[in-house]
């Protein structure tokens, strides 16, 4: 019994020490006056990297989910006689919910376990050390760049994956299924609200962007540097961020849509 | 020239998200830019608003004119007080106008209808509409039928 | 003793990972302009010896004196000053794989002063050729062989001239030409620019052809100092079994076990 209560005291303690080192490592990467002429180019090269390649993956996974929700929302709403209201459905889910959600955990997958394996790649070919002892500090010549890329690509992506899907579901309960055109957008238009919807899914874009690439790049940073340590680091990158951005997801939305 | 292409990608990129967003401000939600006229303030009281929400339309013929903004009650009739805000071009809401809930469709969402009256002043900012009709609900109406059933 | 100009001063230095001392006490002096050498045993921290010069690690006691000031006192801003004067070659060579072979030597120039962009390709491209690799500035790392690698990695090191360069295992893991490239190099380069060269390996005969002055380090401690050939005459056991490469003696060849009777009875 005791052991069990140090058991669970020691590995709190850890997890405290981990999140406070995981602090300071980004206070000591992000807290500083950037130097533009070196930083732009950089976040460029990073935005390309964490952004555009991951944009196939979000495209056609949107346009699936979007028909899968056009295709689910008429066979239900059709028995009640509203199938106009898809486009209503489809939007709402999208838009709130399911391309912040999707995008993230596609994006831990896609990018946040490729910057994990990069950086303690190059922590174990002693690239860090060595730009450290050349006078560069590694945390704002690699880890910098590389969270604000991953910073400013999520949004981006979760706007194209709202887009996308709503023409994935418009695809297939317009054009396919047969629901008028003028029902399914009035009815979308008139229950879609800018702010509220699209605004707080967009909101949620951002903090899941932030918590992936800081999971990402910090595992990167602190992994063990042998190939065994980048295996299990890039692992615990998914495996944190998915964790982080299914039980973030529940707290905003109950910030946002619930009524406290 | 690589590095032309990944710059280029990157640009690309940034730009379809913009259009993305626009897409979802326009297509999506609706959102007008030319929207944002010059609104007043008219509230009304309702003993039921039986599932009227915030951003109702509020409109005359069918046609909107303003939006539901707030609701919140009365604590000292407990009625229901609701806020409208409507378009300044409608200035022509006589004082003894009325307002009633009505619902679009058998189970479409609710919103308000205004009849406008015949009185020469009319209502300005912060004025309160005196005559309504609230919300039909099933349960009541099933209730008066039936005892006016029993009654025979 | 060495007399000469001390550049690196370590005095009573101690230093733990976890319980176990890596050094406990130490004292070494590296004279100024000489190729000094640390050898040992692997698994000895020599490595960790040249990290904690270079200040990425702080000793747990004592003091590291480079230039006659404390590296474990310095602020970041101090410490990236004096690095600027240290070249490190690491022993994987560490070159920067997102970058070319020309922008990797370029790297330290580039950081550290603001010369025009003729002025650091006419410097960078006479690093490569000291280094015999002027060909290969347009390769990625990836395109070159372990001691190619190795021989940009030193030519970064020395880009801004420092005052001190430090080889991690130059000699490990590479063929017999390219080892005899390196030795060449490093004794060439010491002699041409005057820089104060550290060297930790494990390879006797390279290292012992090239250095001034040898410190055998092993289990914390140093063991011996010397010029090579004071070490070559020695009969300390432990030293002298390292020197020759004897399989068994004071190290012993079998790993803690009970005793071969035992076992297979």
């Amino acid at each position: 019994m005791l052991d069990w209560v140090a058991g669970v005291g020691r590995s709190t303690l850890n997890i405290f020490t981990v999140l406070g080192r995981s602090g300071l490592t980004m206070y000591q990467a992000l807290v500083a006056v950037p130097d533009w002429r070196v930083q732009f180019p950089l976040l460029v090269r990073q935005l390309y990297f964490v952004g555009v390649l991951s944009v196939i993956i979000i495209v056609v996974s949107a346009l699936f989910i979007g028909m899968v929700l056009g295709l689910q929302g008429y066979t239900i709403l059709v028995d009640y006689g509203s199938e106009q209201a898809v486009g209503q459905m489809v939007a709402l889910t999208l838009t709130r919910e399911l391309a912040p959600v999707v995008a993230a955990l596609l994006f831990a997958g896609r990018a946040g376990s490729a910057l994990t394996a990069e950086i303690g790649l190059m922590k174990a070919t002693e690239q860090l050390a060595s730009m450290e002892m050349i006078g560069v500090d590694p945390l704002r010549r690699i880890i910098a760049p590389r969270f604000w890329a991953g910073f400013i690509s999520l949004p981006v992506l979760v706007a194209i994956f709202n887009v996308v899907g709503i023409w994935g579901g418009s695809l297939v309960s317009v054009d396919w299924l047969g629901v008028d055109s003028g029902s399914f957008w009035a009815n979308m238009q008139n229950s879609v609200d800018f702010a509220d919807d699209v605004i707080n899914g967009m909101i949620k874009a951002v903090v899941f962007g932030a918590v992936v690439t800081w999971i990402a790049v910090f595992q990167g940073y602190d992994l063990v540097p042998t190939s065994e340590g980048i295996s299990k680091a890039t692992t615990r990158t998914v495996v944190y961020s998915s964790l982080a951005v299914l039980g973030l997801d529940f707290v905003l939305t109950a910030l946002m849509f619930g009524d406290f | 020239m690589k590095v032309r292409t990944l710059e280029l990608s990157v640009g690309v990129l940034m730009l379809a998200g913009i259009a993305a967003l626009l897409v979802l401000a326009v297509k999506v939600s609706g959102l007008t830019f030319a929207a944002s006229e010059p609104t007043y303030k008219v509230y009304a009281r309702f003993d039921n608003i039986g599932g009227l929400t915030s951003r109702s339309k509020v409109t005359i013929a069918g046609v909107p004119i303003g939006r539901v903004t707030s609701i919140q009650l009365d604590p000292k009739d407990f009625r229901a007080k609701v806020e409208m805000q409507i378009n300044q071009s409608v200035n022509y809401l006589s004082t003894d106008s009325s307002a009633m809930i009505l619902t679009s469709g058998l189970l479409g969402e609710k919103y308000i209808g205004i009849q406008v009256g015949a009185d020469d002043t009319m209502l300005k900012d912060g004025d309160i509409i005196e005559y309504t009709q609230s919300a039909l609900v099933l349960e009541d109406l099933i209730g008066k039928f039936l005892s006016s059933q029993t009654k025979k | 003793m060495v007399s000469d100009n001390v550049i690196v001063r370590v005095r009573d230095m101690s230093f733990y990972r976890g319980e176990r001392a890596i050094y406990d006490e130490v004292n070494i002096d590296i004279p100024q302009g000489k190729i000094t050498a640390i050898m040992g045993p692997s698994g000895t921290g020599k490595t960790t010896l040249l990290r904690l010069i270079g200040g990425q690690l702080r000793p747990d006691a004592g003091v590291i004196e480079v230039a006659g000031k404390n590296i474990a006192r310095m602020s970041r801003k101090e410490l990236f000053a004096v690095r600027s004067r240290m070249g490190m070659l690491f022993q994987s060579g560490a070159l920067f794989s997102d970058l070319s072979v020309f922008e990797n030597v370029a790297f330290p120039l580039r950081v550290h002063t603001q010369l025009p962009e003729d002025m650091i390709s006419d410097l960078v491209l006479l690093k490569l050729q000291a280094v015999g690799l002027r060909g290969a500035a347009e390769l990625m790392p990836a395109e070159l062989s372990g001691g190619m690698a190795r021989r940009v990695a030193l030519a970064r090191a020395i880009a801004l001239d420092p005052d001190i360069v430090m080889y991690d295992e130059p000699f490990a893991g590479q063929d017999p030409i390219a080892m005899g490239v390196v030795v060449q190099l490093i004794s060439k380069l010491n002699k041409a620019l005057g820089h104060t060269a550290i060297i930790v390996s494990h390879d006797i005969q390279e290292t012992f052809s090239i250095a001034d002055y040898v410190y055998v380090v092993a289990d914390g401690q140093v063991l011996a100092r010397g010029t090579p050939e004071e070490l070559q005459a020695t009969d300390q056991m432990q030293v002298k079994q390292f020197i020759q490469g004897l399989p068994d003696g004071p190290v012993p060849f079998h790993y803690p076990a009970m005793s071969v009777a035992e076992q297979f009875s």
